[in-house]
């Protein structure tokens, strides 16, 4: 029996009882990254501050005067998310060493979208990253800027059709690939890189309890189902996730210190990308002939990210 | 007495800074900011400032990484100009509506187009309705001064408003000026400790920045609104203290021989000391000038503006920005709305002077005032000229 499918009996005791992100929220029903932003604050606890880009899960969250957030939660703008939490991690630090506040650990988070990240937040990202705070940024990727209506990303996925770039007579919807995050969040030489999807609860909690436990800053890319964006059910949101992971559109592994390594519930054998791409709106007009495109990329990147777990071994130290 | 000493006036305006003892600083390099945050992370690697100095990527990160200090009850500060204040400008609402007393200094330098790196206020003045508290000092001892008042002022429980002193950029950023520093025991009396309302920490979680749909966008803004208006009060209180403590007054218009004059000149920031030296000159040769001095421009002094050009015939407003295909420039379009009720008020002249750092002489604000006072029957009232152009 796999841990996902035991996940009532294992969940109870491993993760955090308590609710920081609260029901009552606007999310889409069946959205995963409004359930991977609860798991978040579960794996973090409550001594965590998060600084929030604009995107769908701020605008689920806030409506002013109502709260979804049960721990310190900040939102300024879109692009900045990353900025905000340098600032507020900066601000904390000081005054903890001149005693002002609480000698408590508190732990700073940024969050945003695919858009909020890989785009219009790149720059800020980059270089609170560099800077080297104490802070942990987690990129909600649901493949598309979807808070504003669907459009593409530079985190949409090859032939995935958007309201910016839409399949057509001429035209196969997305016609670049999706840019590769996480590696460029690894080039930063931060001690900590992680990608998760919440369909993998409890690889999810470990690797954000992880990124708690280091100081400096880590980066977790987290995929997040949006099946009001992708065209697919709602029931369908886990189920989307781990296929994602099982064809290995998404792998699931971590980069400690330069060391990379895969994670358990990654398969041995990888599932075909058409059972991923089924159930998906966004992918129905692509030909055959498309879909062993996308397949060949997939193998080949997957392939890459292999040998690096198994033959480099020189890390950051 | 103080000791008088002579340092460039960014230098003087770190000392200031250090000595509010801020907590944070995010600043990113431009001229003729740069200064400031040269010395500023001098006195930190000292050791002089226990803060943290975060040397952002961006000017927008700046802003952001103050604003999220800020909200958690630091007290933050950060110094830009030009193109970067133009970067942060997106941000500056944010600050002002979200009630974060961040301060910052501003070296007031053109906006590009084309590039240009000396001084005017073509950077400050599209920032005129973000909801900051705006004042402009006249030389090296106001930039000190203010820096360390806009503190106290920010941070006043009954106003919690970010505040701008706009300090010309080379002008006034580098020039060596005599100033007193106030001491540390001076500051600590002056400046209590920041106490915010709610910050960003767990022992107790708030969430800050929520959207807002129509129900409530109105009364956020009218709250604003109504905040720096009240801010006014307080910003004459602290002026009144400092004036007791340290013997330098400070007025939201200063006049210099206005009260009787004809023609009067209006000012903003350093050029009202070129200005003070021509209605000595003019007044030698018997005519009648005046000066007007505007130093805080936002919460803006209606009353005091009306009340120092109450006896005068004819005012010249002087600007050092354009607004393009406009009623003229911005300050003299402020003037000009703040008079408009008034059932006597005078002709109104406006000139647009010292654009990207174009020289303007004490005979240029002369010849100013002489070539109104020609024209006799006003009949270039109520127009703009862009003073000593090639055409
Ligand atoms: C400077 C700026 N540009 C554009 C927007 C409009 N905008 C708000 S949210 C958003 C999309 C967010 O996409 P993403 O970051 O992927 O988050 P998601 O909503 O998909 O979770 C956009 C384009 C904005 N708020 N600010
Ligand atoms: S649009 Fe997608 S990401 Fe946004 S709330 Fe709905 S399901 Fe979630
Ligand atoms: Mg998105």
């Amino acid at each position: 029996m796999n841990i996902v499918e035991n996940f009532d009996l294992f969940a109870p005791r491993l993760i955090n009882h308590q609710e920081l992100f609260s029901p009552g929220h606007r999310a889409c029903s069946g959205c995963a990254e409004v359930l991977a932003v609860r798991l978040m604050c579960k794996a973090l606890g409550e001594n965590t501050v998060i600084a929030s880009a604009t995107g769908c899960m701020e605008i689920v969250s806030s409506m002013f005067p109502t709260t979804a957030w049960r721990v310190p939660w900040i939102h300024v703008a879109f692009e900045n998310a990353a900025a905000v939490a340098s600032g507020v991690e900066a601000g904390l630090k000081a005054l903890r060493r001149k005693g002002r506040i609480d000698d408590r650990y508190v732990k700073v988070v940024g969050m945003a979208g695919d858009g909020g990240t890989m785009d219009i937040g790149f720059q800020a990202l980059s270089g609170a990253m560099e800077r080297g705070h104490d802070m942990i940024y987690v990129c909600f990727d649901n493949e598309a800027y979807m808070n504003t209506g669907i459009q593409r990303s530079s985190g949409t996925p090859m032939g995935a059709s958007t309201t910016t770039a839409p399949a057509g007579k001429v035209s196969i919807g997305q016609k670049t690939w999706k840019k590769n995050m996480p590696e460029i969040m690894v080039a930063h030489n931060i001690p900590y890189v992680a990608t998760v999807c919440p369909s993998f609860p409890l690889d999810f909690v470990r690797k954000l309890q992880k990124a708690r436990s280091i100081e400096g800053p880590s980066y977790i890319h987290c995929f997040s189902v949006c099946p009001t964006g992708w065209r697919s059910p709602s029931h369908s949101a886990i189920s989307m996730g781990r296929l994602a992971v099982e064809t290995g559109v998404f792998p699931l592994f971590e980069v400690e210190n330069g060391h990379y390594s895969m994670s358990p519930d990654m398969p041995r054998k990888l599932r075909p990308i058409r059972d991923y791409f089924k159930p998906q709106g966004r992918f129905r007009h692509l030909t055959d002939e498309d879909i062993d495109l996308i397949q060949h990329k997939v193998d080949t990147e997957f392939q890459k990210l292999v040998e690096k777990t198994k033959y480099l071994k020189t890390g950051n130290e | 007495m103080h000791k008088r000493v002579g340092l460039e006036v960014t230098v003087a305006v770190a000392e200031a800074v250090a000595l509010c003892r801020i907590d944070m600083a995010g600043v990113y390099p431009i001229t003729p900011q740069s200064h400031i945050a040269e010395h500023l992370s001098n006195l930190v690697a000292d050791g002089v400032l226990d803060a943290e100095f975060v040397t952002v990527e961006s000017e927008h990160s700046a802003m952001s990484a103050v604003i999220g200090a800020s909200s958690a009850g630091a007290r933050a500060y950060t110094a830009t100009a030009s193109q970067g204040l133009l970067l942060m400008n997106e941000l500056l609402p944010i600050a002002s509506a979200m009630r974060l007393p961040i301060t910052m200094a501003i070296a007031n330098r053109a906006v590009s187009g084309p590039l240009n790196i000396l001084n005017d206020h073509s950077d400050i003045m599209p920032q005129r309705d973000t909801g900051w508290i705006t004042v402009f000092a006249e030389n090296g001892q106001e930039s000190v001064d203010l820096s360390i008042q806009a503190f106290k002022i920010a941070e006043h429980p009954d106003v919690m408003l970010p505040v701008c002193v706009n300090i010309d950029g080379f002008q006034l950023t580098h020039m060596v000026e005599p100033v007193e520093l106030p001491t540390q025991e001076e500051v600590d009396a002056f400046l209590p400790p920041f106490v915010p309302h709610a910050t960003l920490h767990p022992s107790r979680p708030v969430t800050m920045g929520a959207f807002s749909m129509s129900d409530y966008f109105t009364e956020i803004m009218k709250a604003k609104d109504e905040a720096i208006k009240n801010s006014k009060k307080v910003i004459l209180d602290v002026w009144k203290e400092w004036e007791e403590k340290f013997g330098r007054s400070y007025k939201p218009v200063e006049s210099y021989r206005a009260d009787d004059a004809d023609v009067v000149l209006l000012t903003m920031g350093s050029m009202g000391e070129t200005a003070g030296l021509a209605i000595d000159d003019l007044r030698a040769r018997g005519i009648k000038a005046g000066l007007v001095k505007l130093r805080l421009w936002r919460p803006f002094p209606f009353a005091e503006l009306k009340a120092a050009i109450k006896n005068t015939k004819k005012l010249i407003v002087t600007d050092r920005a354009v607004s393009f295909g406009g009623p003229g420039g911005p300050v003299f379009s402020e003037i000009k709305s703040a008079l408009f009720a008034e059932a006597s008020r005078p002709a109104a002249y406006n000139y647009i002077i010292g654009l990207g750092g174009r020289d303007v002489t004490v005979s240029d604000f002369a010849n100013m005032v002489e070539t109104v006072m020609a024209d006799a029957g006003n009949k270039k009232a109520d127009t703009y000229e862009f003073w000593g152009v090639r055409e």
